[in-house]
């Protein structure tokens, strides 16, 4: 126990902390990045899983089968996994119906909810009194606070059977449109990708207003120093330098409508076959897993064929953001978006402000 | 290649080209036919009378009344603060954009007031263009569709475009090094470039009045002298505004100078004056380099 | 007298017109908004009662057919033990990002994999916990609470870690260089000077990723399933709020539909409380 001035037991300088002083922080350094680590091996181990999984089904009809095949039928299917009519290998779980039906659903949503979320940013961010801004974007931020379910809810009781004059209305108005026409059933794509535009609002609206809001007062300025209108402003000074942010947010709308599942699996009608218009009911890969699940979980081929449908999903949701993200960096040279997360949380980003 | 360096030479030097057609009659006809820098007009003055500018509750510009002549060259000068861009942006009403900032008093652009409630702000701009501080060239434009963009709001016909577009670009002195990328994007350009490609912006839409708001304060010495030379030309066809913090440059172009200090007007008068015999102390003081 | 050149009318009327145009998406963007709140009152108010609130879904064919309090219950349940998985395990990765990894190679591709994790569906985090979890039949149980929270919490870690990191770089290096100079090892440092003062943003984060775990129905489909009772057992089936509605929904009783929207409208407005609590802890922050 002896105590000198300039060193500790060991001979050490001062200036030396010892290990043992040393310990908590190389264990928190450690452990921190560790824990970071072990996120990302996670998702990776959860992904390899799922194509494991997904392998059963793509074996029994082919991968590429699984894609082009127009023949999701399950009542060719007998509990022990083999198909009853044709004895054929690719009988049923050809998935595309589905992939076109979430491809169908997804752009409805995009042509509906990106203009609506891009004029909505607008407005809010260059057009609206000053003192109504914040209110009116947490507003339309809580839209995204409404859980699916509930808007499944309200789709079904209240957007189908409201919308269903207004549907027919459209098919027998519209008729000589591709796609147009007939006898609209209540549930259909176009219910479905109403209610995804609805969801998509919020998180495309908040990127594009959190874009919108980086555009350098100098470029509006000139546009107003030459004469121009406020909507003349909009347009040479505002839209094009954040056009690549708004494609990046409503990339991001994309990936969300893609893989949202219980709104859609309410009202979608969960028809395998690939309906004619988009008034006709129809299917996604997100909708057919939520809705076949029950059944499917003692056939494992059938239960294998879901997998996959959510490998799908999976990667395609993964390639969707990606793409996304590129255009949303790029807009926002160096620092890194914020609004990105959901569109909820722009009151951390808010705070950050 | 000499023959190509040649001409470049001449269109940069030479701005008054022969071939170009001789201007017309002011105000008859329409803006984009009259955009040619060789010939003299009378442009309008401007008078501004008890301006007061406020952001929020603070009043920065505390009842100013200053006349700024037809065709002349005006330097506003002050320490930082003393509200000379405020100014500068309230006469083209550029002011209220800011949150929260409003002005009162008159502006008149000849004897017409600006902040009569009937007008139209866009139509006060149109007459009464702005270079701002630092090149504001559109990012997204190419060279031809900056210099475009104020004529295109108005729907000028495509050859009229083109033409119009060519003799801002000469009239800046900006054609011999742009011409052959006309398409490329205007913040290609050095800062200079970009400042008399702002300015040849401004000049396209053929105003009256051209405010200058520290135009060369971000630009190196040859640049900032090109815009001087060139502030110079214009004055043969625009009543020119001009904000510095620069004293020589205020020397060097301008006819008359007006000292401001803490938003009021300390004196206004021919540049020599100012900078030789002021008449208040606290002119003397600043143009001397006691403060500021 | 001078006149200024007139702005043509067409340029007025264009103006006019898309100013309008925009204003009016912005109400058609809220017009959703005020009608699901509508509906939820106008047909969920009817359905709250007390037995509502205290009794748990019976299954009977005929008459009363139960109220929501296993829903309620187990939807805290499961997200509490959601939170308190992701969020440690959040905050611990965004101090990484803050603290350690800032701008390495590594710490930018956790940053990378965190953005793209934010989008991936909330459907294929419930597969990944039904094939790793319930088919292999860990714990000994096939669907079981802990496991659907361990899949709202995958849905959740992007979210507390993205906004965690916000928060922790609004903490002034000044702040941390401060305590440094003073000889503070680097963990007290985060201990007692960063945490502290984000304290508040980072509850704010918290909150967000709470408000968001509460309503996902998809996840809890694959990996809790649906139990009428309640059950304190986190190794069970539970019952839950989205799961209660999204199967009354799919009933011919009138009963139970009215009970969805009950249930709806209580879901709602949990998610909205914890919203409004969550920015009045950010507006707390921005002034601490």
């Amino acid at each position: 126990m002896e105590a000198s001035v300039t060193t500790v037991s060991g001979g050490r300088s001062v200036l030396e902390r010892s290990p043992l002083h040393r310990l908590p922080d190389q264990v928190l350094q450690w452990g921190l990045s560790a824990l970071a680590a072990g996120v990302l091996v996670l998702i990776a181990y959860f992904f390899i899983r799922l194509i494991g999984q997904s392998s059963t089904a793509f074996s029994h009809i082919g991968f590429l089968n699984f894609f082009v095949r127009d023949n999701w039928d399950v009542s060719q299917l007998q509990a022990s996994g083999a198909c009853s009519a044709s004895g054929n290998a690719a009988c049923t779980f050809g998935a595309w119906a589905l992939v076109l039906g979430t491809l169908i659903t997804s752009a409805i949503a995009l042509i509906i909810g990106v203009p609506v979320a891009i004029a909505t940013a607008l407005f809010v961010t260059e057009l609206c009194p000053r003192r109504f801004r914040g209110a009116l974007a947490i507003l339309v931020d809580l839209l995204a606070a409404v859980p699916s379910v509930v808007y499944g809810l309200w789709g079904v009781f209240v957007l189908i059977p409201r919308l269903k004059p207004f549907q027919q209305w459209l098919a027998d108005t519209f008729s000589f449109l591709p796609f147009v026409g007939g006898t609209v059933a209540g549930p259909s794509y176009f219910i479905a990708g109403l209610i995804l535009a609805i969801m998509i609002l919020p998180i495309v609206s908040a990127i594009a207003r959190e874009v919108i809001s980086t555009v350098p007062s100098e470029h509006k300025e000139a546009a107003l120093a030459l004469g121009a209108t406020r909507w003349e402003m909009i347009r040479i000074a505002v839209l094009p330098y954040s056009r690549a942010g708004i494609t990046g947010g409503a990339m991001l709308g994309l990936g969300r409508a893609i893989g949202e599942t219980i709104a859609v699996v309410l009202v979608i009608g969960n028809s395998p076959k690939l309906g004619d218009q988009i008034f006709s009911q129809g299917y996604t890969l997100a909708a057919v897993i939520a809705n076949e699940f029950g059944e499917a979980a003692s056939t494992p081929v059938y239960r294998s064929a879901l997998f996959a449908a959510g490998l799908v999903l999976f990667v395609l949701t993964l390639l969707v953001n990606i793409i996304a993200r590129r255009y949303v960096v790029r807009s926002t040279t160096g620092k890194r978006m914020a609004a990105d997360v959901v569109a909820s949380d722009t009151a951390v980003q808010g705070a950050a402000a | 290649m000499n023959p190509e360096i040649d001409t470049k030479n001449k269109d940069a030097t030479d701005v008054s080209s022969p071939d170009q057609p001789a201007g017309q009659p002011q105000q008859t006809a329409e803006p984009a036919r009259r955009a040619s820098t060789e010939t003299k007009r009378t442009a309008h003055s401007v008078t501004v009378e008890n301006l007061r500018a406020y952001y929020g509750g603070q009043e920065s510009i505390k009842g100013m009344s200053i006349k700024f002549p037809a065709n002349e060259v005006t330097a506003l000068i002050g320490p930082s603060g003393s509200g000379k861009s405020t100014v500068v942006r309230c006469i083209n009403r550029m002011h209220e954009e800011i949150p929260g900032a409003r002005a009162e008093g008159r502006v008149m652009l000849d004897d017409f007031d600006v902040y009569d409630p009937k007008v139209d702000v866009t139509a006060v701009r149109r007459a009464i263009g702005m270079v701002f501080q630092k090149p504001n060239p559109f990012p997204t434009m190419s060279i031809f569709d900056n210099v475009a963009a104020g004529l295109r709001l108005t729907g000028t016909k495509s050859d009229n475009l083109r033409e119009t577009v060519h003799k801002a670009l000469r009239g800046v002195g900006l054609w011999g090094e742009v011409k052959n990328r006309l398409n490329e994007p205007g913040i290609g350009l050095s800062g200079g470039q970009q400042q008399r490609l702002c300015i040849a912006r401004t000049i396209a839409i053929e105003p009256e009045v051209i405010l200058m708001d520290e135009p060369a304060s971000a630009l190196d010495p040859v640049s900032t002298l090109r815009i001087e030379e060139l502030v110079e030309e214009l004055k043969e066809r625009y009543t020119i505004v001009i904000v510095t913090h620069n004293m020589q440059q205020a020397a060097r172009i301008a006819d008359t100078t007006a000292f401001m200090l803490e938003g009021e007007l300390i004196e206004h008068g021919p540049t020599n004056k100012i900078f030789t015999t002021p008449e208040d102390e606290r002119t003397e003081r600043y143009v001397t380099g006691k403060f500021g | 007298m001078t006149q200024l050149a007139p702005i043509s009318s067409r340029r007025r009327r264009t103006d006019v017109i898309m100013r309008g145009v925009l204003g009016a998406a912005t109400i058609v963007a809220l017009v959703p908004l005020v009608l699901v709140i509508y509906y939820l009152f106008h047909k969920g108010l009817s359905a709250w009662s007390k037995n509502f609130f205290t009794t748990d879904p019976n299954g009977n064919f005929l008459g009363y057919p139960g109220g929501i309090r296993s829903a309620i219950l187990g939807t805290i349940e499961i997200v509490a033990f959601a939170t308190l998985i992701s969020v440690p395990i959040g905050i611990g990765v965004a101090l990484y990002l803050t603290e350690y990894g800032k701008d390495s190679k590594f710490a930018n591709v956790v940053r990378y994999f965190v953005d793209v994790m934010t989008g991936v569906p909330s459907i294929v985090f419930g597969l990944f916990i039904y094939i790793v979890l319930v088919l292999a039949r860990t714990g000994g149980s096939t669907f079981a609470a802990w496991k659907g929270s361990i899949a709202l919490s995958l849905l959740m870690l992007p979210i507390v870690i993205r906004s965690s990191e916000v928060v922790l770089l609004l903490v002034p290096g000044s702040l941390r260089e401060a305590a440094l100079a003073l000889g503070a090892p680097r963990w007290r440092v985060v201990a007692r000077v960063v945490l502290p003062t984000s304290l508040s943003g980072l509850v704010t984060g918290a909150l967000l990723a709470v408000a968001r775990g509460a309503g996902e129905t998809a996840p809890l489909l694959f990996t809790v399933a649906f139990a009428q009772s309640l059950t304190g057992n986190l190794n069970q089936s539970m019952n839950s709020l989205p799961i209660q509605i999204y199967n009354d929904i799919q009933s011919p009783r009138a009963e139970v539909v009215t009970r969805a929207w009950g249930a709806a409208l209580t879901l709602v407005l949990m998610v909205l409380l914890l919203n409004l609590i969550a920015r009045a802890a950010s507006r707390r922050s921005r002034l601490g």
